[in-house]
């Protein structure tokens, strides 16, 4: 990792990430967390920020195809990882089965845990396309949604596996 | 929330690293997964100058079968790899469970084994059954290396004997004298909670009779404690439901639990009796360690 100082002496580590199948290649502060990478530089607003401490799963994207909270990862760390945001699901301007089965279960109140919700059911659904209800509720426990919809997500994530097959 | 600035250094190899540490001195903390570094960070609870990241040294995620049976853990594995370890699903199917338990699967697939250890949280919830299973650590500092049971690892809340040029590196599981084992943990939510209590039981059984017994339990004391006194009771003994009842007592009061936001002492002891009791009770069962 490339280290550059800047005429004040703050220093920056120049990373790479491939986010949602582009490469960017961004100068950071050692202190920076990917989700500011995200949302910041990068402009996807989608991932949230909520309690910022790994409880919430607001920031929730995968990484490697496996669901991390943002918020508590270190940019640098991330350094020459694959990143899937909120605005990667969507291929040719379609969206993904998962987002149309919220949006068709009303499984989205105030919006904001979603794109994190998603994110998590994405991983679920890839690793096992037919869960049972008990795998979505457990997939999805460190999302938390305060409008307490969970009975329309869980049911959006399973209709979404049903479609699948 | 605000991340303090510090120094980033993330060393090529463990020597490296441990140097680096020892130059460095106590400002300097060891970056692994990250999730609690960084909480306690935004919390203003830790202030470190330098970060020193194990990310660029390979191979200490490894969880495989070693000489004689032994099953090596290496520090940097997440609780997702233990969960999804084929040689522990085949060898220590409790483990994966009690890994299962910790925090939610976020946090799981970047928190690491070997935090979870080094951070030396009462309530941690990996402790207990590795210190059943009479796991050993190595650490390796910038003169050496050393290897030693986890049960003489913690020394109180946050507080541990690894010095600070040290590095965790792996956990050695021995092949077990246990028949069985297990890890229950009580918390006030199914996931992403810490536990109120906590036992860990192993027991050697031989028909009815148990042949040796260990428990350890968890978010009762300062550190993780082995509730002796009920194991001796259990040694060499029939089981039958009025000796788990006396077992379970008898770990009650050996636990020395503290009131705080999640449960009084007293009831933090009167949970140690129940779950002791269903420990014991699913070990015997359980037919796997």
């Amino acid at each position: 990792m490339q280290k550059i100082e800047d005429h004040s002496g703050t220093k920056y580590y120049l990373i790479t990430l491939k986010v949602n199948g582009d490469s960017y290649t961004r100068a950071v502060k050692a202190n920076t967390l990917l989700v500011n990478v995200l949302r910041e530089d990068l402009d996807l607003t989608g991932t949230k920020k909520g309690c910022e401490l790994g409880d919430c799963g607001s920031c929730t994207v995968l990484l490697d195809g496996k669901p991390v909270n943002s918020c508590l990862i270190l940019a640098l760390e991330a350094d020459g990882h694959e990143i899937t945001t909120i605005e990667g699901l969507a291929q040719n301007d379609k969206p993904d089965k998962l987002q149309e089965a919220f949006v068709e279960n009303a499984a989205i109140q105030c919006g904001y845990c979603t794109p994190g919700m998603i994110m998590s059911a994405k991983a679920l659904l890839t690793r096992n396309p037919h869960p049972t209800e008990g795998e979505v509720r457990e997939a999805i426990a460190g999302n938390l949604c305060r409008c307490t919809g969970y009975v329309n997500i869980v049911k959006a994530i399973m209709s979404a596996a049903e479609e699948q097959q | 929330m605000y991340l303090p600035d510090f120094e980033y250094y993330a060393p090529a190899t463990l020597s490296e690293a441990c140097d680096l540490l020892e130059k460095l001195g106590p400002e300097a903390k060891v970056f692994a997964g990250g999730t609690d570094v960084l909480s306690k960070m935004k919390q203003e609870l830790l202030f470190p100058k330098a970060i020193v990241s194990l990310k660029n040294l390979g191979g200490l995620s490894e969880i495989r079968l070693g000489n004689n049976n032994d099953v090596i853990i290496g520090a940097k594995a997440t609780h997702n790899n233990l969960i999804d370890s084929p040689v522990l699903q085949e060898k220590y199917p409790s483990l994966c469970n009690a890994a299962r338990q910790m925090a939610n699967n976020q946090v799981r697939n970047i928190g690491t084994v070997g935090g979870n250890i080094v951070n030396a949280v009462p309530s941690a919830d990996l402790p207990p059954l590795l210190i059943a299973l009479g796991a050993k650590i190595k650490l390796v500092g910038a003169t050496g290396e050393r290897v030693l049971p986890l049960e003489d690892f913690f020394t109180g809340p946050n507080k541990s004997v690894i010095e600070q040029d040290e590095i965790l590196t792996e956990f050695i599981i021995e092949e077990q004298p246990f028949t069985g084992s297990t890890y229950i943990k009580f918390a006030l939510r199914r996931s992403g909670a810490l536990a109120v209590a906590s036992v860990a039981a192993a027991v050697a059984m031989e028909g009815n009779v148990c042949r040796k017994a260990r428990i350890v339990l968890g978010a009762v004391a300062p550190t993780p404690l082995r509730a002796k006194k009920a194991e001796e009771m259990l040694t060499g003994k029939e089981i039958t439901d009025e000796l788990l009842e006396e077992a379970g007592s008898a770990a009650s009061k050996e636990s020395k639990p503290i009131s705080d936001i999640r449960g009084s002492e007293e009831y933090r002891r009167d949970l140690v009796r129940v779950l002791t009791g269903r420990a014991l009770r699913k070990a015997i069962n359980e037919g796997h360690v």
